[in-house]
């Protein structure tokens, strides 16, 4: 669709230039040197740098861990993105009545989304803790297996998984509840004259108009999982047992920060890179031809 | 005679459609109602630890009832993180990213959707691209850039390596693509330079939207941690995030987890609020450009 | 109105006269660590009494995060030119400092600074870890060692006599008469490869890795799947399996379950010692003892130490460097140490302190602190117990540690999980070696 334009010359330049200036010194100079760092072996304070090619990625290739972490993040990812956004989808529907005192709801249901993710780790790993925690607690009377999430990896991840879907959830909700009642109830009434039950009007017509929304939320929860989780795994599990819960970029700090050796680091940091943008592309391209408008 | 007779009848839809109703609003109620309490109860749990003594914390089976050392952890918690000083931090934090963000954003959006330049693609990619390093990565290279321009310590370098990224930017041309062209061609018919427009039509229009930018851009300051652990050195420029790290009975010691709830409170109360206080204008801001 | 005004010109005048006189401006000497909580305060208030004690130089005190991010953060300033005078570094970072050229070693700062120590009266262990060439290259701060805890209440309410057990032998009877009486956890440990796989290879003279673990050369590959620490693995895993070892996590994650009262029999660093009076206050009754042995190995090696130490970072001005000897010699002053070790439950560092702890009752009074530096007095010194020191010890921790879990939760055997933990530590230890080659 050609847009109307206006036709300054300099204008546009002098806009963008603080964005540009911006993001040039403090995003792409750090970026770019942490990624040169890739193609070195590098001492922590500096005093030794010895270019070693493509060898730190040979190492993250050849290593089993790395591919133990990139199932990881893609489970913990895909799990808090489709059951969060599939339960909140769900209660949405069932709550989608015009009912009073909707924005009181709205606002109750939203408020974990403004708790840092590492004060949400650390309510969790208190409600989870095995030795003062309320969970644990109440599970004992109902079953003597042990919910020991030092050694289960299973259990670790489920905490990681719920803790992330609970600080989520609010904002989902509120969004597919919004999404819900923008939609004209005399399409719906249409399709129901029409004869379509309930379920079939949901996935003929709800559900294809809420596809926007479900995009934007889409994105907006792989984002969370893939990156800003790490203060969650970094507050709760440590990416343990073993390395259970050792997502992607908590594992790119962790050899960096912990262990040092931020040439290896900075090889998974660009493998994560590339492998968001290409996520990014893809669900681009998926939304051009599905998103509805 | 018909009346009588129409009138059971009406009076069996009136209550078959009362009837109906009040299902589906009450199943609605209790599913929300349902929702809330789950999603409230560990920070119920949180604030009921927060008023609770050291021993009452530490043993089984635990009290999920608020008790009296409410104020004393409070108080221990303010003073122990010197939570005054901390909270001014964060909030001149995260106002100046969310403002400066805004205000950044805004302008690039506008000059990529209303204008054509050389050079536009390439600028467009570069913002977003930013959206696909995390922080943690490039945190100590971002650090040296700091060092030589002597904003270690400061509150410039704790505020504007915050404002390079791309939502902002994103969410602002959506909306504006969403407008319609119209308006553009009469304001350029008016003879009105871009400024103009951009101020007397655009601005007023994209409220929604800088309400909604505004709360994730405050939660995003407000909640950040590496980066103001790297950058701070002296006790009185930290963030509370934090403050809150130093009471957390993590590596170590007694499991004052009483203090720390209490401190956690504190620290979560002023980002919760301006959801809570601006939701509409955030929920609203957010579809919009979805559309 | 005169009254007024007399009165605003009194307040001024005080408030003038009463101001802190802006002299000569002190020296300002950062000092970046990783103490929190209650150790936290115990920092503020050693750097406060220094600063009292003299009118030249001012240290100041901050908290930098974990040691990690303490390393990192010290780390990244260095490189940016301003680095921090004093970084408090964990005994894992120790190769990491010494490779680096970024350090002022201490022996050195005090002899230039015309500075004192007697660096002889440092404790045994203490001196050998951080020395290098017979010199101290950091200055000992907040050193431990790991100790057996019992839980006395626990003990009596199985029967057992109330004395800790001495071999892993009696430690299992121990454990499992334990459970038997009802206890929920028999025996448990924190850091566990500090105290399971590190502190037993050295207790018993057994090589942890290559060149005399590290001390003769940059260490490659580790040693801890011989015999040794095959059957150490094994006996774990056996009793994580019948259920009287319960594996509480990494790091000190485990200390709360010993500071619950759940665990009858317990390792972990001595420097817990303060917490778990508190956290049992009231509670439960219990006392240390000497690590375990195992039969059939060597019994005559020692613990090794863990905490961290002070290092001093090259790049800042010579008068600053004299503050920091100045601080230095306050700290290593036998009643500032006998302070430090009596509020913090750490190592005295300095025989002369241990005695004047004992001269002066402490140890009658907290007899508990007395176990941890018996043993390591009691222990010898052998090239296997020396100490650890391995280039990105950190990631090498982890990775004996991830296999550790393998091997508890029955995933791998002991022998197979040790090889793998062997052969993922000789990549990391490759890697730093190949560094400085």
């Amino acid at each position: 669709m050609k847009r109307s334009v206006f036709p300054n010359r300099w204008l546009p330049y002098a806009l963008v230039a603080p964005q540009i200036v911006i993001t040039v010194v403090f995003f792409f100079w750090p970026a770019f040197d942490s990624l040169r760092l890739s193609l070195y072996r590098a001492s922590p304070f500096g005093d030794r740098l010895i270019f070693v090619g493509l060898t730190n990625f040979e190492r993250l290739f050849r290593d089993d861990a790395s591919l133990r972490s990139l199932v990881t993040s893609f489970v913990f990812s895909f799990a808090v993105t489709f059951v969060g956004l599939a339960l909140a989808l769900l209660l949405a529907s069932l709550a989608n009545a015009k009912i009073r005192g909707l924005t009181v709801y709205r606002s109750l249901l939203l408020w974990p989304y403004g708790i840092a993710p590492v004060i949400a780790g650390i309510i969790w790993l208190f409600v989870f803790h095995p030795s003062y925690g309320i969970l644990p607690w109440l599970l004992s009377f109902v079953t003597t297996y042990q919910f020991n999430w030092f050694l289960k990896g299973w259990v670790a991840m489920s905490l990681i998984i719920v803790a992330a879907i609970w600080k989520q959830f609010g904002y989902n909700l509120a969004f597919y509840l919004a999404g819900l009642q923008a939609i004209e109830t005399s399409v719906l009434e249409a399709a129901s004259v029409d004869g379509a039950g309930p379920i079939r009007r949901f996935f003929a017509i709800t559900f294809p108009l809420l596809s926007p929304v479900t995009f934007f939320l889409f994105t907006l929860n792989m984002t969370f999982s893939f990156f800003d989780a790490f203060a969650l795994v970094h507050a709760v599990t440590q990416g343990g047992p073993g390395d259970a819960t050792s997502i992607l970029v908590y594992r790119a700090w962790k050899d960096g920060f912990e262990g040092l050796q931020l040439g290896y680091s900075a090889a998974q940091s660009v493998v994560l890179m590339a492998l968001v943008i290409v996520l990014t592309a893809f669900q681009f391209r998926f939304a051009e031809k599905k998103v509805t408008y | 005679m018909a009346r009588t007779l129409a009138q059971p009848a009406t009076l069996a839809v009136t209550r078959a459609r009362r009837w109906k109703i009040d299902w589906h609003a009450v199943t609605a109620h209790a599913i929300l109602v349902a929702a809330v309490a789950l999603l409230a109860f560990p920070l119920y749990y949180a604030f009921v630890i927060s008023t609770q003594t050291l021993s009452q914390v530490t043993t089984m089976p635990p009290r999920p009832w608020p008790s009296t050392a409410i104020v004393a952890n409070y108080v221990e918690a303010w003073q122990r993180a010197q939570m005054g000083r901390m909270l001014i931090n964060s909030a001149i934090v995260a106002l100046s990213v969310a403002v400066g963000k805004i205000a950044i954003s805004l302008l690039s959006a506008f000059a990529i959707v209303y204008f054509d330049f050389r050079g536009k693609q390439v600028v467009f990619w570069m913002i977003f691209v930013t959206l696909m390093l995390p922080v943690p990565v490039r945190i100590v290279s971002t650090y040296q850039v700091m060092s030589v321009l002597g904003w270690v310590n400061t509150y410039w370098g704790l505020t504007v390596p915050l404002m390079a990224s791309a939502t902002g930017t994103f969410l602002f041309r959506q909306f504006f693509r969403t407008i319609p062209d119209s308006l553009a061609e009469a304001a350029q018919l008016d003879g009105a330079g871009p400024m103009r427009f951009l101020w007397t039509i655009l601005l007023p229009l994209s409220k929604a939207n800088m309400a909604a930018l505004f709360v994730i851009l405050f939660v995003y300051g407000w909640n950040d941690y590496l980066w103001p652990l790297m950058i701070t050195n002296t006790p009185n420029m930290r963030t509370a995030v934090i403050g809150i790290e130093t009471l957390v009975p993590r590596t170590s010691q007694l499991p004052e987890w009483n203090v720390a709830m209490a401190a956690a409170m504190m620290v979560l109360l002023p980002p919760v609020a301006v959801i809570v206080a601006m939701q509409r204008w955030f929920v609203k801001g957010l579809i919009e450009t979805e559309k | 109105m005169k009254a007024l005004l007399a009165r605003m010109i009194a307040l001024v005048a005080i408030a003038v006269v009463a101001a802190p006189s802006t002299a000569v401006a002190r020296t300002e000497i950062q000092w970046w660590h990783a103490m929190t909580a209650v150790l936290g305060e115990r920092v503020n208030d050693i750097a406060a009494k220094f600063n009292a004690s003299q009118s030249d130089y001012e240290v100041k005190a901050v908290y930098k995060g974990s040691y990690p991010d303490t390393l990192n953060a010290a780390i990244a300033a260095y490189r940016a030119k301003q680095p921090p005078h004093i970084v408090q570094v964990y005994e894992v970072g120790t190769q990491t400092m010494l490779s680096s050229g970024a350090v002022y070693p201490v022996y050195q700062l005090v002899k230039d600074h015309g500075v004192t120590i007697d660096w002889n009266d440092v404790i045994g262990p203490v001196r050998s870890y951080y020395s290098s060439g017979g010199n101290l290259y950091s200055m000992a701060f907040n050193s431990s060692t790991p100790v057996l805890f019992y839980n006395k209440d626990l003990f009596k309410k199985a029967g057992l006599p109330d004395k800790p057990p001495a071999t892993w032998d009696e430690v299992e009877a121990a454990a499992k008469k334990l459970v038997a009486s009802g206890a929920k956890c028999g025996f448990s440990a924190a850091w566990p490869s500090w105290t399971l796989v590190e502190n037993m290879h050295a207790l018993h003279d057994q090589p942890f890795a290559d060149h005399a673990n590290g001390f003769d050369g940059l260490a490659t590959t580790l040693k801890i799947n011989g015999a040794f620490g095959v059957k150490m693995m094994e006996l774990l895993q056996r009793a994580a399996k019948e259920g009287w070892f319960i594996y509480n996590g990494r790091l000190n994650k485990a200390e709360a379950n010993m500071g619950n009262g759940e665990c009858g029999v317990f390792l972990t660093s001595s420097a817990y010692i303060g917490n778990l009076t508190k956290a049992s206050e009231g509670k439960f009754t219990w006392a240390t003892g000497p690590l375990p042995r195992l039969a059939g190995f060597p019994q005559q090696g020692n613990s090794i130490i863990g905490g961290a130490t002070l290092w001093v970072l090259k790049g800042a001005k010579p008068e600053e460097y004299k503050g920091v000897a100045q601080f230095f010699k306050y700290l290593a002053s036998t009643e500032n140490q006998a302070w430090w070790a009596g509020v913090t439950g750490y190592l005295p560092i300095s025989n002369s302190a241990v005695k004047a702890m004992e001269a002066s009752g402490h140890f009658a009074k907290n007899p508990q602190q007395l176990t941890a530096i018996k043993q390591m007095q009691s222990g010898k010194m052998t090239p296997n117990s020396q100490g650890i020191r391995l280039g990105n010890f950190a990631s090498v921790r982890d990775a004996i540690e991830e296999q550790m879990e393998n091997i508890f939760s029955g995933k791998k055997t002991a022998k197979q999980g040790l090889d793998d933990a062997v052969a993922k530590s000789s990549d990391i230890l490759k890697e730093f070696a190949a560094l400085y080659k």
